[in-house]
């Protein structure tokens, strides 16, 4: 495949160098001369001198004829300018995007870019499976009183499923306040109330017993 | 009519001032603040520190309720991507930008954008008074 590269920073010169030992055929864009050099001494003569988003240098870079287009600089407008100018004006059938801003992934996908990538919300989306969300949401601190409000998720897999709340012995100074549950009322909840998976718990308790009611609900 | 103007250069300030004038209800969006100096003291309109091409900026400068959006900073591709989400996040009626660059003015021009270039106008117009 012809793959352009707009971008000769750190992303744009690993991918160039990881495409290039699979046997594509690898152009990359570059504005800045030195660093052109170093790159056309490291990986043979692969990069143009130029700037990605003008027509003639795509022009000069044969991009008529690419398979794939991929900008990776550290603007975000460039990246979309040079997709949308290869993928309107030169027809190239794959464009790739590099965002910093996480929220233009959906704008970039509206104009016409095929993939956008996010390092941002990869990041963020291995965080959330590496680390399970945690347990207790604080919603409010009653200050003065060094009383907190805070919200306890009851896991499907969790022991105190089907326990009913008399079976919990909860740490003195807290309070089980609300019990919500999905498609129906919220419950204020009886020592005969049974817990459910899923219920989301609305607790009183102090910041020394927050811990102990958390082990207390989860059934540890 | 509510305007938001992304780009407080001369040309950005200098619009803000007429409409201003003129009594329109005007936001001009700059990302550094020395920007407004460029603004008379008489300009009664607002003037936000932001970067345009962030949705949340643009939020800040209202521009869920503008009628009106102008892109004029100094860069092409920060106009063409402040205005593309001016019209199609923001669904702001009127939206026109700056690109210097005439082949780009031409490729967004055909894909829907109000885009004008300085740089041909400008040209054409010494051209006519050489020829002239």
């Amino acid at each position: 495949m012809y793959i352009i590269i707009i971008g000769g920073g750190r992303v744009g010169y690993y991918l160039s160098k990881a495409l290039l030992n699979e046997g594509h055929e690898i152009l990359l864009i570059e504005k800045n001369p030195a660093v052109c050099d170093t790159i056309n001494d490291e990986l043979g003569s692969v990069c143009l001198r130029g700037d990605g988003c003008e027509v003639s240098t795509l022009n000069e870079a044969g991009t008529s004829r690419a398979d794939m287009l991929v900008a990776v600089t550290a603007d975000d407008e460039d990246n979309l300018v040079a997709c949308q100018l290869a993928k309107y004006k030169f027809k190239v059938p794959h464009t790739i995007a590099r965002t910093r801003n996480p929220k233009n992934e959906e704008l970039f996908k509206k104009l016409g870019i095929d993939v956008t990538i996010s390092s941002t919300n990869i990041i963020l989306e291995h965080i959330t499976e590496e680390v399970p969300t945690h347990p207790v949401t604080h919603l409010m601190e009653i200050r003065d009183r060094g009383l907190e409000i805070v919200e306890v998720r009851i896991p499907a897999d969790c022991p105190s499923v089907g326990r009913t709340i008399k079976d919990i012995i909860l740490p003195t100074g807290s309070m089980l306040s609300l019990i919500v549950r999905k498609s129906q009322k919220p419950v204020v909840p009886t020592a005969a109330t049974i817990l459910m998976a899923d219920d989301q718990i609305i607790a009183v308790t102090t910041s020394q017993t927050e811990e102990a009611l958390r082990a207390a609900l989860m059934g540890e | 009519m509510k305007v938001v103007i992304m780009g407080c250069g001369r040309v950005g300030a200098q619009l803000a001032e007429q409409l201003d004038a003129a009594g329109h209800s005007v936001v001009i969006l700059d990302m550094n603040s020395y920007s407004f100096r460029r603004l008379p003291p008489t300009y009664k309109g607002k003037a936000i520190v932001g970067n345009g091409i962030d949705m949340e900026a643009l939020k800040r400068a209202g521009i869920e309720s503008a009628e009106v959006f102008v892109a004029v900073t100094q860069g092409d591709n920060r106009n063409i991507m402040a205005a593309q989400i001016a019209k199609r996040m923001f669904n702001v009626p009127r939206v026109i930008c700056r690109i210097y660059d005439p082949l780009r003015q031409e490729l967004f021009q055909t894909m829907g954008l109000e885009a004008i270039s300085p740089t041909t106008i400008f040209a054409d117009l010494l051209r006519k008074r050489i020829e002239s």
